[in-house]
């Protein structure tokens, strides 16, 4: 926690020193167009790495009755055996995060004078999970103002329905109080229960406290200290169109946001954050459950023990390596040792 | 590779929408900034030329939607209607009579900034809308 605070302060400093010193060029133009390299790059290498890794066993997690015989009645979404399901289950997965849905707490009561262990449902995870990653997209999508020109009009009602109830001016976004208090109760979460602090990596923390920093330094961007939006516009699309314009003049808040952006992409492709790409890729989730139907094939072991050019340890050779040890042990073996 | 019939377009479709920005702007070869009507004539408040705006240029641009609501708040809600600048100097608070007394021209002051950045203040849901000037 403590290094992944002082990673996120330094940051900070970084951010705020490469404005004040001057650095305009390379904090607001020559960062974030390596991040954004970096994130894409990196994204797709990571994509391909998974894709390469064989899957040794149908692993799907299946929570419903899996299909076998006509009479019993099989569980088309928890055990999904084609295709289409397994886009549903995966659909659902992606948008409603169903599988937290199902989050337990184990806890030790006493019933009736036993002690026992008691498993409740505990929704909070789910919850405030979907405010953060719900309220990340939203936010995400409206940055979009920035980068396209002119702005689609899908972007402006995605930003009037985010500020529909006009408060204050500039007016106050709704994703902006959800995104912090999915990302506070994320943080609080591993700081209150003890079991999760014991578990938690600098990596878990690191992760939090750069989003927390990104929220922040954005909302005291658009309602604090203010800078010029315009001029913020003009740099930005000199990035999506690769004439870059020289981000001189914008107040240091610009550069710290930015510069912690540009970690967050640079950092993405390396870390759990990963899981953006990775819930696609999971075994666990993406495979048939049609084991009774269709036998899975190991592929680096796919039961050519005749083929003559499969270069597999067999029983007999094996037998030949050990024979003397397994007879003075007293194993039974195929070939009796030559006297 | 695994399952490329999945992989490769879950990756260019993760591509595609991630560079998106690159592809819409990529056949215009540069942005343009945005040109406002600036007020070329000095303009008479409280018996007195006025060629500077109420506060400096800069802060204007990133504050002038905070002074605004304030100023709604002051006239409607309080009855202030005399504003005091950072500079000491006196401004009535009106929309109508000190801010569009100088930008005459919503078009090609106000509405120049807010179509580029997708900003839609609700200022002329009670004022009315400068006609003849669109």
């Amino acid at each position: 926690m403590t290094i992944a605070f002082a990673a996120t302060l330094l940051i900070l400093f970084v951010g705020w020193a490469g404005s004040a010193l001057g650095l305009q060029y390379l904090f607001g133009v020559i960062l974030p167009l390596v991040a954004g390299a970096v994130f894409i790059i990196g994204f797709v290498w990571k994509l391909v790495r998974w894709a390469k890794s064989p899957v040794p066993f149908a692993i799907p997690t299946v929570a419903g009755q899996q299909r076998s015989l006509d009479w019993i009645k099989p569980s088309r979404l928890e055990c999904p055996w084609t295709t289409p399901a397994v886009l549903v289950r995966m659909l659902l997965e992606v948008f409603a995060f169903r599988s937290l849905f199902r989050n337990t707490r184990a806890e030790r009561t006493v019933i009736d004078g036993t002690p026992r262990v008691t498993y409740f449902s505990n929704k909070w995870l789910w919850l405030f999970a979907l405010l953060f990653h719900y309220g990340m997209l939203v936010i995400i999508i409206r940055h979009a103002r920035f980068f396209l020109d002119p702005v689609p009009a899908c972007i402006a009602v995605v930003e009037f329905v985010d500020g529909v109830f006009q408060i204050g001016a500039p007016r106050f976004y709704l994703t902006d109080a959800f995104i912090l208090a999915g990302l506070a109760f994320l943080l609080l979460r591993r700081v209150v229960s003890e079991r999760l602090r014991y578990i938690s990596l600098p990596a878990d923390w690191f992760a939090l406290f750069l989003l927390i920093a990104i929220a922040v330094s954005g909302i005291l961007m658009r309602y604090v200290c203010k800078v010029d939006i315009n001029q913020v516009k003009e740099v930005i699309m000199g990035l999506a169109t690769l004439h870059p314009v020289s981000p001189t003049g914008i107040g240091s808040i610009f550069f710290i946001h930015v510069t912690f952006v540009s970690v967050l992409l640079i950092y993405f492709p390396f870390s759990k954050l990963m899981h953006m790409g990775g819930v696609f890729m999971s075994p666990t989730r993406n495979m048939k459950c049609n084991t009774r139907q269709e036998r899975h094939v190991n592929p680096w072991n796919p039961w050519a023990i005749d083929d003559p050019q499969a270069n597999y340890h067999k029983y007999a050779e094996y037998e030949d390596d050990y024979r003397d040890a397994m007879v003075e042990a007293g194993l039974p073996v195929d070939k009796q040792p030559e006297a | 590779m695994y399952n490329a019939k999945f992989v490769i377009p879950g990756a260019i479709i993760f591509v595609g929408l991630f560079t998106a920005p690159f592809w819409t702007n990529v056949f215009s070869a540069k942005h343009e900034a945005v040109k406002l009507e600036l007020p070329q004539k000095p303009v008479t408040f409280f018996g007195e030329e006025r060629t500077q705006c109420i506060e400096p240029r800069e802060w204007m641009a990133a504050n002038h939607m905070e002074m605004l609501i304030e100023w709604r708040d002051k006239a409607l809600r309080e009855n202030k209607r005399i504003y005091v600048a950072t500079d000491g100097r006196k401004w009535e608070t009106s929309l109508q009579n000190t801010c569009m007394a100088c930008h005459t021209n919503k078009a090609e002051f106000c509405d120049k900034c807010h179509t580029a950045n997708s900003v839609s203040p609700y200022c002329w849901d009670c004022h009315v809308e400068p006609q003849g000037n669109k």
